[in-house]
């Protein structure tokens, strides 16, 4: 009725608020899956090991529902469809908090190999990532866990057809499982580009970091003159990074509004069952108002989440702006909700045996990973030109 | 009722249409028609005053009166509110009564449910109407009555029965306003308006046949206004801008649309003015200040999450899903919005987000903005009250312990 009721952003009218059916029912196909295949226990079994996820898992995932693929298109293998479904895919992901490399591998590797390759790279590096056969993993921040990609120091010298890298990334996800290494690097010919090495090529040392999410690991990687071939034939190594960074804090942010939603549901279900002064704890309007809270931001967050990944299906030119704010939101919201999960689980809620931790620590994790809120933000208000 | 198709509807009110528009006519003139022909309200029975039409089927007419500028009824209004419960409890000689000038919108009606005494708790009402052998006499007080000075008709919730349980006691009237024993006096908020009204009654006379199904039975009653209203909420009056849209018809529309919107025109303040935002830093510099681009980018965020919630809780309705949790959520939503809103419009403004005169920023604009925002979390059920909503009509989550149970002149109140 008002101008003050108009949207910020204009919302483009090919932009879909719900999901198809075919949607849907991926998503409760994959649910199942995920139930039955990574229950707690199984997150803590695999958390607890070096390798951190579970092979036979793994190749059901890619064999049976074609995950690691499902945004890549079809001549490189992939199952064809887009953003939309795999933010189903890690929303899904998040809820059950499944220790597998599809984060780095499918996300982060395939995206940085789809936006920077050339044609023939792609068909070399693709199917065997879509088919979950190689597993890869994107390296961009150095020690300083700055994410802004002019802060790329890792050199890149060319040394007849190829590159030698020199420097240290960190904060790789699966870096020390990965088979294959793309590296966002600082060339003296170029800005920024993208290359792709063996992990298991000479000159590489790659180390395991302690770290508090055990769900997701990361590792530290030195090159040391390592031979690496130079991912696209174009000056637009920034762009591909840039995109690609996009595109992973779209399915960051649905894979953490998946987490949150699990939590909300595990502190209202505690909530209706835990009894104190002689009532259950979600009769007392201070608990039940910060569920309902609880409730508001996690939706919030959501449709946040979900539209980003519409309007990245679809080239909207606002996308990369909306994946600041999908990141940002969904990682406030997660890191808040986890808390809140905490505290109304008391003190059992703080005990190793209690599964909340689990999220909890994924939560940080992602906040962090990919920049943190305010980065996002104040990249949100210069995508703007405010 | 045989089915009829949508094809049919729309030839069938093209032609009435073609037939019967004339900008200028009158506009009661106008609605005259309207009722007569039953298309001013087509989801109203064929007879009292409408044509029987299902409801998915008044976009077509809608579509068709927009397309040529005809005008429709009075929207939004507790008319509306009014005319839907007495279809649904009215007796006939009330819907002959009420309904018809409802519709010509000769009458307005106003909406006497709340009082000093019972906001949040609706039920709590002690407004009393006591039969004296040949009316009911009302004594007592009422808040928040949006257009008590110029309604012709109240609805009106009060207590007849002190020893029942308190939704048990209360019954639904229709009154009068214009008599002695009622006294509407304006009620200024504190931003300055007075968009409401208390209305005080001192015997004030309702005759029996205008009790609203039976006595004691008013809480059903009120509850099917308050769904309605919240029906209503999106429908405030808002005229079609389609079409040609010159004739005397619509000078008079223009009129009545100003008076049924006074009240609302500091809303836009209500609501934050999240599209002044950017506006507003790049007017002031603070787009500069790296703390106010964080707040500016959190709120913008906020506010398009509610946005795109909204959009997601309709899709799912128009595929024909049940609503999820999205559906619920919107007051909330917006009242974090505005409240942000005040917060952001005062680290962008400053110092001057004092002024109100002639030399403040966007005319006063602003300090009407920070003194209207509390309104948003109160108005139309409190966020507390929607919190207990959502936890336990969503979340599924336990009732508190009630203690206003038994008689209702037992129970503890202001």
């Amino acid at each position: 009725m008002s101008t003050a009721d108009k949207p910020v952003v204009e919302s483009a009218q090919h932009i879909r608020y719900a999901f198809t059916e075919e949607q849907e029912q991926f998503r409760t196909a994959l649910r199942r899956f995920l139930e039955d295949k990574s229950p707690p226990l199984e997150v803590r079994r695999l958390m607890a090991t070096a390798q951190g996820y579970d092979p036979a898992v793994w190749r059901r995932l890619s064999e049976d529902l074609a995950l690691p693929g499902i945004h890549v298109p079809q001549q490189y293998g992939g199952a064809g469809f887009g953003m939309v479904e795999l933010g189903i895919v890690m929303e899904e992901l998040g809820r059950s908090l499944l220790c597998a490399p599809y984060f780095s591998s499918a996300v982060l590797a395939a995206s940085a190999i789809m936006n920077g390759a050339t044609e023939e790279q792609k068909r070399d590096l693709l199917p065997d990532i879509a088919a979950g056969l190689q597993l890869a993993t994107l390296a961009v921040t150095e020690l300083d866990g700055n994410w802004d990609p002019r802060a790329i120091r890792l050199k890149a010298t060319r040394a007849g057809g190829n590159y030698l890298l020199e420097g240290v990334k960190s904060y790789v996800v699966d870096g020390h499982t990965a088979n294959l290494l793309v590296v966002a690097a600082r060339a003296a010919d170029r800005d920024i580009g993208l290359f792709a090495i063996p992990a298991d090529a000479a000159g590489v040392a790659r180390e395991l970091l302690a770290s508090m999410d055990p769900t997701r690991k990361i590792a530290r990687i030195e090159f040391k003159a390592a031979r690496a071939q130079l991912l696209g034939d174009s000056e637009d190594g920034l762009n591909a990074l840039s995109r690609t960074l996009d595109q992973a804090a779209v399915a960051l942010a649905n894979e953490m509004v998946g987490g949150a939603q699990k939590l909300l549901e595990s502190a209202v279900s505690y909530a209706k069952m835990r009894v104190q002064f002689g009532r259950e704890i979600g009769s007392f309007q201070a608990i039940k108002h910060k569920l309902a809270d609880m409730l508001v931001d996690v939706e919030l967050a959501k449709s946040t989440a979900y539209y980003a990944a519409q309007a990245a299906a679809v080239e909207d030119p606002e996308w990369p702006a909306i994946a600041c704010m999908a990141k940002a939101a969904a990682s406030d919201t997660y890191v808040r909700t986890a808390a809140e999960t905490i505290q109304i689980h008391g003190g059992i809620g703080f005990t190793w045996d209690n599964d909340t931790h689990l999220w909890f620590k994924r939560a940080k994790s992602s906040e962090v990973f990919l920049g943190q809120p305010n980065y996002h933000r104040e990249l949100l208000m210069q995508r703007w030109r405010v | 009722m045989s089915e009829i198709s949508e094809d049919e509807v729309r030839r069938e009110v093209r032609a009435w249409l073609a037939e019967n528009w004339d900008p200028n006519l009158s506009l009661l003139a106008w609605r005259n028609k309207l009722a007569d022909s039953g298309w001013g309200m087509p989801q109203w029975p064929r007879q009292w005053y409408g044509r029987g039409l299902p409801a998915r089927m008044v976009r077509i007419v809608e579509e068709e009166f927009a397309a040529v500028g005809a005008i429709g009824c009075l929207r939004g209004g507790i008319g509306r509110l009014a005319a839907a419960v007495l279809l649904e409890h009215g007796t006939d000689y009330q819907k002959q009564k009420f309904l018809r000038r409802i519709i010509t919108a000769e009458d307005t009606w106003c909406q006497l449910f709340s009082e000093p005494g019972s906001g949040s708790d609706l039920a709590g009402a002690t407004t009393r109407a006591d039969f004296d052998g040949k009316n009911w006499i009302i004594n007592g007080q009422k808040v928040w009555t949006t257009s008590a000075h110029h309604a012709k008709w109240g609805t009106l919730l009060a207590r007849t029965d002190w020893d029942a349980p308190k939704h048990e006691g209360l019954s639904y009237f229709i009154l009068d306003m214009k008599q002695p024993g009622v006294d509407v006096q304006p009620l200024r908020q504190m931003n300055g308006h007075a968009s409401f009204n208390q209305v005080f009654f001192n015997d004030a006379v309702v005759p029996p046949e205008h009790l609203v199904s039976t006595v004691n039975n008013g809480w059903q009653v009120a509850v099917t206004t308050l769904a309605y209203e919240r029906r209503f909420a999106a429908d405030i009056a808002r005229p079609s801008r389609r079409g040609p849209r010159e004739g005397r018809i619509y000078e008079e529309e223009r009129a009545e649309t100003a008076t049924v919107m006074e009240p609302y025109k500091w809303y836009p303040q209500r609501a934050g003015r999240v599209d002044l935002i950017i506006e507003r830093a790049r007017e002031t510099g603070a787009n500069h200040d790296p703390v106010v681009r964080q707040e500016i980018a959190r709120l913008m965020t906020l506010a398009q999450a509610a946005e795109w919630t909204a959009r997601r809780a309709r899709a799912a309705q128009s595929q024909g899903r049940p609503q999820g949790p999205e559906g619920s959520l919107g007051k909330l939503a917006a009242s974090h919005v505005a409240r942000g809103c005040a917060r952001v419009h005062t680290m962008i403004t400053g110092t001057a987000a004092m002024l109100t005169g002639a030399d403040s920023p966007r005319n006063g604009v602003i300090a009407e903005i920070l003194v209207s925002v509390p309104a948003v979390s109160i108005a139309g059920g409190t966020d507390e009250i929607q919190r207990n909503i959502i936890a336990e009509r969503v979340l599924g989550l336990p009732k508190e312990p009630r203690f206003d149970t038994g008689p209702f002149r037992n129970i503890r109140r202001n």
